[in-house]
């Protein structure tokens, strides 16, 4: 039988179901292949806090979302086109966000009486008219399966019961054309040593396929051509994770100093942990600290030694961190926080993602004690944000606050790897000895910069003693002078103020005349870019910057936000880098605040942007 | 770093002699007239150059509190942390630089309060650092709060009607961590003091010496039962390994015996009670149960307590089993690029 096959542009397809059946997998699995394929893609996974809440109930239900396109592509995508739902919660939980005319494939075994009742339909929602705007496919996926692996060599009703998010992810690439070797390999390596669980699966998958092209439930086909416009080089699928960990070992290689990672586990940043705990062959040390105030603490000892301190949490930590990083202000040495941002205050909603960290970064901390802070746009792009954090901590002698968050964390997307030599050396510069013996070292002189010399122990000459209490100018010896407080107060401020100096300016992507700049930071930066383009696909004219360095900002920030009447600020927390900017600049910017635990979605930022066009001009004569 | 070879405890034939001069920093000592952290310094250093370590490869890292100031008085690499931290950052800088002599000086409010946590994982750890436990029973630098090693009773500004609570035996408390080597000491005992020291400083792994400190203005005398002259003999219970444990003057001496149900009892010798009888300190036992129950001899420092080393074993220490990259360099370039490119790669353009 013929197909159909039908070209698409961009796709957007949600992989649901309950905690237990691997939609996780699945999705993962189909974005390598999509990958592979040279697509542009973004993705978002979205699973319950609970490690395996009640099967079959809403609060279970875990679901994959994977954007993908002929062309670049700039979020996971706000609403699906295809949604699998693996059982009735699965699609009750995803059913208001989907578009009119979207395709829904459901396990049609799953809607059972019971897992109906778990998910609290009265009336099966195949029956009645709740799916009347959508396009349906019920596919037998559980029985499918297990027929499939029937009669395969030492498969058990486990084995195979377990492999139906593989006949889904068969089916889906089938749909979509992906390639089916990627996923096979995966399969073959993956379960190597049980010859059981590999055939069930490879099985399911094949019979997910096949299911697709022979049945006549599905009467086309949909392809996406590999995008295009596409930087040449090599490249990988990689999540913020990783590219956050591969960042880290970048600046460990061209600095030379060796990588100690110091964590507590907490949602979502213990992936770091786990990710940098692999890589002991490459000098890197990992601690598994007894809380997240030891962790800080075993980072900054490390900074002392000589070596690149890193410690790493989320929210609740970065409350425990604070004295710690206070500490390393006043010591004046390198060392690199990293923040992966969740939804707070207290707990809140730890794998949900948030920007709300953005204040207690710059002011979470008893004292004046200012400290530089870069936020990561994309997944990929947490490589280049953390290598910037290394290197200004090193070269300025300062901890430095990274900001990520659960979004980008969990997030991949197609990364162009980086060539290293290319990046930047990072010179640790330590201290020499003293020509003179007798000569007294000053850990507190500073050069040009504002910085101190960093001097691990194990120099003759150079043993020094510092810490927490105020230092006299130069010598670094304890000093309650009130002249000297004020001054080492504005030499601390002027150090991070000068990074500035070196920093290139913001650049705004701007169409003339514009009269809205759109102004970002962090991982709003895709969905940014696309609200921006939509927009413009209007005919309307508005301009874009995002920021990377929160602190110090670019030099030409202030000159930016006075070249446009209207300035707009999205983010995810209730506008703490428009509180900023107002206060840095008296420009009156404005606020497009969501604090959902989701990421910003193109579409209601679009409407925010057209809004902010229209509407009349308010205080003008004020900036 | 360059070469980081292990000199933790072991001589080095190259430094030139040193002297305790070579270990006084230039910062004027600022302790209370009387204190016993002067005492303390002084015996640390007298006996840093036996250790025949040079300065710059010894590194003191301190908390907050009277002990807290420490750092600055040796003429040696130091940090002034924060309050209990201290054990945490000496432990980063023990992971990165097995080739320092890393020494902690703490007080018992910063360690067993606020760095409570810190201490017992270090001590768990058996990171290769040394805890010295400036033990007063009162809170000196915020003037006179009780501790938690006050004892029951006590009146101070916090507790006017005297502490409730129990106070932490800190021998108790490191023998329960599992520490590889305990021990407790006297400030004004300064050849026991030395003696402890000595051993600390040559145990492969993390040390905790007690010492018990006068605070002459907050809790003056607080340990003078066992260290003024009239009384010490007949306070001070020393332990020495392989020697029986007897203590106690010419007209009485008395020792430690293991009773049938196990609990050990002080008794006093003859009357058909011989020195065959007591029992034989073995601070080498692995098994801690016995230390802890030496420690438990004594409640408070106004009765008999065991002095010296309880325990000193030989345990792995932490990091021991990073060995694929023993030299902690970091990475080159080769291999972060070929983990960069692990996995599913594809190319794009024709000229990549």
């Amino acid at each position: 039988m013929s197909k159909t096959v039908e070209e698409r542009e961009r796709v957007v397809v949600r992989f649901a179901g309950d905690s237990g059946d691997g939609m996780q997998l699945a999705g993962g699995r189909f974005t390598d292949a999509t990958a592979v394929l040279g697509n542009d893609l973004a993705t978002l996974p979205d699973f319950p806090a609970e490690i395996r809440a009640p099967a079959g109930t809403i609060p279970g239900v875990s679901a994959f979302q994977i954007h993908f396109a002929s062309r670049d592509i700039l979020t996971p995508g706000d609403a699906p086109n295809v949604l699998v739902a693996m059982n009735p919660a699965a699609l009750k939980a995803n059913l208001p966000s989907l578009p009119r005319g979207a395709t829904i494939i459901v396990n049609e075994d799953a809607f059972t009486r019971r897992n109906l009742e778990k998910a609290g339909y009265a009336v099966s929602p195949l029956e009645d008219d709740t799916l009347r705007e959508f396009t349906v496919h019920r596919v037998p996926m559980t029985t499918l399966t297990a027929r499939a692996a029937e009669g395969l060599e030492g498969v058990g009703t486990r084995d195979a019961g377990r492999a139906k998010n593989l006949f889904a992810l068969g089916l889906l690439s089938w749909l979509y054309g992906r390639p089916t070797d990627v996923t096979e390999r995966w399969i073959e390596r993956k379960f190597a040593s049980k010859p059981a669980a590999k055939a069930a699966n490879l099985a399911a998958f094949r019979a997910g396929w096949s299911f697709g092209e022979t049945t006549e439930l599905l009467d086309v086909q949909y392809r996406v051509a590999p995008a295009e416009d596409v930087e040449p080089g090599t490249y990988r699928q990689v999540n913020g994770t990783t590219a956050t960990a591969l960042g880290l070992l970048a600046g460990s290689v061209r600095s030379g100093l060796p990588l100690l990672l110091a964590s507590y586990p907490i949602t979502p940043a213990s992936e770091l942990l786990h990710e940098l705990s692999r890589h002991e062959a490459l000098g890197v040390r990992t601690v598994q600290a007894e809380d997240e105030i030891a962790a800080a603490g075993v980072a900054l000892g490390a900074a002392f030694g000589g070596h690149l301190g890193v410690t790493s949490t989320s929210g609740p930590g970065m409350d425990l961190k604070a004295e710690t990083i206070g500490l390393a202000v006043m010591l004046e040495l390198p060392m690199v926080i990293v923040d992966v941002q969740r939804a707070g205050p207290s707990t809140g909603m730890p794998t949900k993602t948030e920007q709300s960290d953005l204040l207690m970064a710059m002011y979470g901390r008893h004292g004046e004690s200012p400290l530089p802070i870069i936020a990561a746009q994309t997944p990929g792009d947490c490589f280049q944000a953390a290598f910037e954090a290394v290197r200004i901590a090193i070269e300025r002698r300062t901890p430095v606050i990274l900001l990520t968050d659960g979004f980008l964390s969990n997030s991949s997307e197609p990364w162009r790897i980086p060539e290293i030599a290319e990046l930047p050396a990072i010179d640790p510069a330590f201290a020499q000895p003293p020509a003179d013996p007798d000569a007294r070292f000053l850990p507190y002189a500073r050069d040009e910069r504002g910085v101190r010399p960093w001097a691990p122990p194990g120099v003759p000459g150079l043993a020094h003693r510092i810490g927490g209490i105020e230092k006299q100018d130069g010598t670094g010896n304890i000093s309650y002078d009130p002249a000297n407080h004020a001054t080492m107060t504005r030499l601390r401020a002027e150090k991070i103020a000068r990074i500035a100096d070196d920093l290139p300016p913001l650049e705004v992507d701007a169409d003339e005349d514009a009269e809205l700049l759109v102004l970002g930071w962090g991982s709003t930066y895709g969905a940014i870019r696309a609200a921006v383009r939509r927009v413009r696909a209007r005919g309307l004219r508005v301009a874009r910057a995002h920021l990377r360095h929160l602190n110090p900002l670019p030099g030409n920030v202030g000159e930016v936000l006075r070249r446009y009447p209207r300035v707009l600020v999205p983010e995810m927390n209730t506008g703490q880098l428009a509180r900023l900017l107002r206060a840095e600049f008296l420009v009156d910017c404005r606020s497009y605040s969501k604090v959902a635990g989701q990421p910003l979605f193109a579409a209601e930022l679009e409407e925010a942007i057209v809004e902010h066009l229209g509407a009349p001009l308010e205080g003008v004569a004020a900036r | 770093m360059s070469a980081t070879a292990h000199v933790n405890g072991s001589g080095n034939g190259a430094t030139p002699r040193l002297t305790k001069a070579d270990f006084q920093s230039d910062q004027e000592t600022r302790w209370c007239p009387g204190c016993g952290d002067y005492a303390i310094l002084n015996a640390v250093q007298t006996f840093m150059p036996e250790l025949g370590i040079p300065p710059e490869k010894i590194v003191f890292v301190t908390g907050i509190g009277c002990a807290g100031r420490f750092a600055y008085y040796m003429d040696t690499y130091g940090m002034h942390s924060i309050h209990g931290r201290a054990a945490a950052i000496a432990t980063g800088l023990a992971t990165t630089r097995e080739d320092l002599s890393i020494w902690v000086v703490s007080g018992d409010g910063d360690a067993l309060s606020i760095g409570g946590n810190h201490l017992i994982h270090a001590l768990r750890r058996n990171v290769p650092i040394k805890i010295l436990l400036l033990n007063n029973q009162i809170y000196g630098l915020t003037k006179g709060q009780a501790s938690p090693t006050s004892e029951r009773g006590k009146i101070t500004k916090s507790t006017p009607f005297g502490s409730q609570d129990r106070p932490f035996n800190p021998v108790s408390l490191a023998l329960g961590a599992e520490a590889t080597f305990v021990a407790r000491t006297l400030d004004r005992d300064r050849r026991h003091m030395l003696e402890v020291l000595r051993q600390a400083a040559t145990h492969r792994g993390a040390a905790l010496v007690e010492i018990y400190q006068n605070c002459p203005v907050f809790n003056d005398g607080a340990f003078f039962a066992l260290t003024e002259r009239e009384t010490k003999a007949a306070m001070q219970i020393p332990l020495v390994h392989g020697e029986p444990i007897v203590f106690g003057p010419e007209e009485r001496r008395r020792g430690v015996v293991r009773r049938p149900d196990g609990e050990l009892e002080i008794v006093d010798l003859g009357d058909g009670v011989t020195e065959a009888d007591v029992l034989v300190h073995d601070a080498h036992r692995d098994d801690p149960s016995l230390a802890f129950a030496l420690s438990r001899l004594s409640e408070r420092p106004t009765e008999p307590t065991p002095i010296g080393i309880f325990r000193q074993v030989d345990r792995p220490i932490h990091g021991a089993a990073a060995e694929l990259n023993p030299d902690r360099r970091a990475a080159d370039v080769d291999a972060l690029r070929a983990l960069m490119h692990a996995g599913d790669t594809w190319t794009v353009g024709a000229g990549a």
